[in-house]
């Protein structure tokens, strides 16, 4: 065969695959997977990927609500949640972030365009009255910026009639929402968001949630105060004071 | 079946089980109206079965209007080629061009003077920033890309097309998925993955059109006179084969209902993060560069009447490329909770990268060997040219931005989107413009362009706003990174967030008006294309002689 002939060029031999259309897309197909499999999977084996951390628990059902409006929004066009270990970056917004801290998010919301400040741990930073009047009108609170606007969003009632069967589907997916929760989440989203007494077992599965008027009308529920809910708890998970960095070097 | 004339005209399969499958999908999407969680997924339910309904009318309408025999495969010894959905496809990109263009040009405004978010949902920056990337990367843009590879892959194979129905179901059914996706964005239904927002059952007919679009695409291919597959088909052909494994890929998701438009990704944090700059920067590899390619190595050559520069070097540049640009993905990610080791590989690699991306502009370039004067006289080509120099500018810029300590500094900041728009209104928008140029009077049988006056006016009022453009993202990303990191002489921060959005107000006027002068451009092309299809004269006419001079007395 010709092909075998010693001294014949990788030019001519590259001539078999441009007249063979499978083997050229089988050549493309080996040559654009190569990349992809090596980024890509060690991230799920590698066990440094992922920090230890024990207090990071999955968001309430009145939690998830907020980040599915969050998301709905395109928040995440303008606010990253990702602080970077740069010096500037730390005293503006905190600690850097942690793998572990976006780990039950579905998908990630770390952004890549910062039109406005980092969010990653704005959680606590404002009350919730500042929270509420800064959806409403942003210039009202900061003059010179450009966010849009949200007053229609703490007159648009929330529908927590389906949440389970978002819990349901995030559990399917590995986040660990035990059957009880899901069973319960139209009552959790309630006690959450409606400012009532929460039941001790809300608090058991979802530690350190906040449950308090949200600045709402008392027994009824926005998406403000979904939202607010969401936005509260973002970077408070982590106890920085005890959490040991050394232990979890990338 | 001795006696064609007599064969009776009867349904082919394919227009039997197209009807059947659409007779499902109408009845299927009524059902999901009636019991949609979603006014917004009820309205989409209502659009999947009426462009169901239309699609069965007009296969039987086109039942009714053809003869009983297929189209034959070439006539008189020349192939018969199908450039009816070809034509179909440009215009769309024109349309589509307009509408993503208005838009951008909304939301630079929207960032100038927030008043103009009118504080309506619809309407925010945040609804409206996809509803323009989308616009322009995947209807105009993937309009062009359609277009354009089933022009070149038929005069390059010269063979007629593949499929019957399968080019308008992938035209019409591409152009549906950006009319569910967009008015998906404005009512919230959205993945939030950048440049993959669309929801499960947008993405499940993307995958049915995509497929087709593989299939129709190889069919041609095997169909081919020709035995060597030409070099702007490798590239469409890596085009269409990465961007499905890309889109299955960051796709992933599971519906919470089949009545609910919402799903979640399967991945999760900082692996999502990775599959969704995976994705992300090969949409732009593979997209946006790959498959534009494959329009420079057909439309220069041929309007500049010259063989390409070097094939080796064709070959060379090709593997590279495709091999180089996936690893590219992490410099999106640098410095966050993504391991070090996959950041240090993705800016390895994208320096790398500038070397093929070179190669391809070097190619490019020099096929204008021996025919640079009609850049002079032919402003097509000069925008066919200039769209592989900001190729190159691209290309050099973004290894740059890629290693980490620029990074650390440009991340986060509109020299991002300076560099986006260099690549993406110089490059991809210019050699869109010079192949839509060339096409229109192919495909409509003109003799020439109506008015190449005309196309020299949006050269140069698109050029201009192009530098007004990224200039003013250049300078307000530089600044803005600067003074995020700026301290006092005590040793504090020395601005407040706001004071660096106040900054840049400037800045965002003077990129809302680059991006003002790029739209006129295209409107220009526009006016000029429909007057070509309109008003020039055809390619086959015979020029009327010009009229005997009169002595001068």
């Amino acid at each position: 065969m010709t092909a075998s002939t010693p001294g014949r060029s990788l030019w001519q031999r590259h001539q078999i695959i441009e007249k063979n259309s499978i083997l050229l897309l089988i050549g493309i197909l080996i040559a654009v997977s190569i990349g992809g499999l090596v980024e890509v999977l060690p991230l799920f084996y590698l066990k440094s990927t992922i920090e230890k951390v024990d207090s990071i628990r999955p968001y309430s059902p009145l939690e998830l609500m907020g980040f599915n409006i969050y998301v709905r929004e395109g928040c995440y066009l303008c606010h990253s949640q990702m602080i970077r270990p740069l010096r500037d970056e730390v005293e503006r917004y905190g600690h850097y972030s942690l793998a572990a801290e976006s780990m039950y998010d579905h998908p990630f919301q770390w952004g890549s365009k910062r039109n406005g400040p980092d969010l990653a741990r704005v959680g606590g930073k404002y009350s919730d009255d500042w929270q509420r009047d800064h959806l409403r009108n942003p210039r009202a609170v900061v003059p010179a910026s450009i966010m849009p606007g949200y007053p229609w969003m703490e007159k648009k009632p929330l529908d927590p009639t389906h949440i389970g069967e978002h819990l349901a589907t995030l559990a399917l997916e590995g986040v660990p929402y035990t059957k009880d929760m899901i069973d319960d989440a139209v009552a959790d989203a309630w006690a959450q968001g409606s400012g009532d007494d929460a039941s001790p077992d809300f608090l058991k599965r979802y530690p350190k949630a906040i449950v308090r008027d949200l600045g709402g009308n008392k027994g009824q529920m926005t998406e403000a105060d979904a939202l607010i809910a969401y936005l509260q708890l973002l970077g408070t998970q982590v106890d920085f004071k005890i959490y040991d960095d050394k232990a979890n070097i990338r | 079946m001795s006696d064609i004339s007599m064969r009776t005209k009867a349904m082919t399969l394919g227009e039997i089980g197209l009807i059947i499958v659409f007779i499902a999908l109408a009845c299927f999407s009524l059902l999901v109206a009636s019991k949609a969680y979603d006014p917004g997924y009820a309205f989409h339910a209502w659009l999947f079965a009426a462009a169901s309904c239309v699609a069965i009318f007009a296969i039987f309408n086109r039942y009714h209007d053809r003869p009983a025999e297929p189209p034959p495969q070439s006539i008189d010894g020349k192939p018969n080629y199908n450039f009816a959905p070809v034509k179909f496809m440009s215009l769309a990109a024109m349309f589509w061009g307009i509408a993503g263009f208005s838009v951008g040009l909304y939301l630079a405004c929207e960032m100038a003077f927030p008043v103009l978010n009118f504080d309506l949902p619809w309407i925010a920056f945040g609804r409206l920033r996809p509803l323009h990337t989308s616009a322009v990367i995947f209807a105009f843009g993937g309009n062009v890309l359609l277009a354009t590879s089933f022009y070149v892959v038929q005069r390059t194979c010269r063979a007629r097309l593949a499929g019957d129905l399968a080019p308008w179901f992938i035209a019409l059914g591409y152009n549906f998925f950006i009319v569910i996706a967009g008015t998906g964005y404005l009512l919230g239904i959205t993945h939030s993955k950048e440049y993959a927002e669309p929801e499960w059952y947008a993405d499940i007919l993307l995958v049915c059109v995509w497929v087709t679009y593989l299939l129709v695409f190889l069919g041609t291919l095997w169909k081919r006179a020709e035995p060597h597959i030409y070099v702007a088909n490798w590239f469409f052909l890596a085009f269409i084969v990465t961007i499905a494994v890309l889109v299955l890929g960051n796709n992933a998701s599971i519906p919470v209902s089949i009545y609910s438009p919402k799903s979640y990704i399967v991945w999760s944090g900082v692996q999502d993060a990775m599959i969704q700059w995976w994705y992300g920067h090969n949409a732009v590899g593979f997209f946006l560069t790959a498959g534009f390619l494959g329009i420079m190595y057909y439309f220069i050559p041929k309007r500049a009447n010259r063989p390409i520069y070097s094939y080796r070097l064709s070959i060379v540049h090709f593997w590279a490329l495709i091999f180089l640009y996936i690893w590219a993905g992490p410099h999106h990610l640098h410095y966050t909770a993504l391991p070090d080791w996959a950041q240090t590989l993705g800016m390895t690699f994208s320096i790398m990268l500038w070397m093929p991306s070179w190669g391809g502009m070097i190619n490019g370039l020099m096929t204008l060997s021996g025919a640079w004067d009609k850049l002079r006289t032919d402003p097509v080509l000069r925008m066919l040219v200039v769209s592989v120099a900001f190729y190159g500018m691209a290309t050099f810029e973004g290894p740059v931005m890629s290693i980490k300590s620029v990074n650390a500094l440009s991340h986060y900041t509109d020299w991002g989107i300076g560099h986006v728009h260099s690549g993406s209104l110089g490059w991809v928008g210019f050699v869109s413009f010079g192949a839509l140029y060339c096409l229109v009077p192919w495909l409509w049988n003109r003799r020439e362009l109506y008015s190449l006056k005309l196309v020299n006016w949006h050269f140069w009022i698109a050029t201009i706003g192009i530098v007004f453009y990224i200039t003013a993202m250049w300078v307000a990303g530089i600044m803005q990174g600067l003074m995020w990191r700026a301290y006092t002489s005590q040793g504090f921060l020395q601005y407040s967030f706001v004071e660096t959005t106040e900054a840049m107000h400037p800045m965002y006027i003077i990129r809302a008006l680059g991006g003002g002068m790029f739209l006129i451009g295209a409107v220009i092309m526009a006016y000029n294309l429909i007057m070509t299809i309109v008003a020039a004269p055809r390619a086959d006419e015979i020029a009327t002689p010009a009229p005997a001079l009169a002595p001068a007395e």
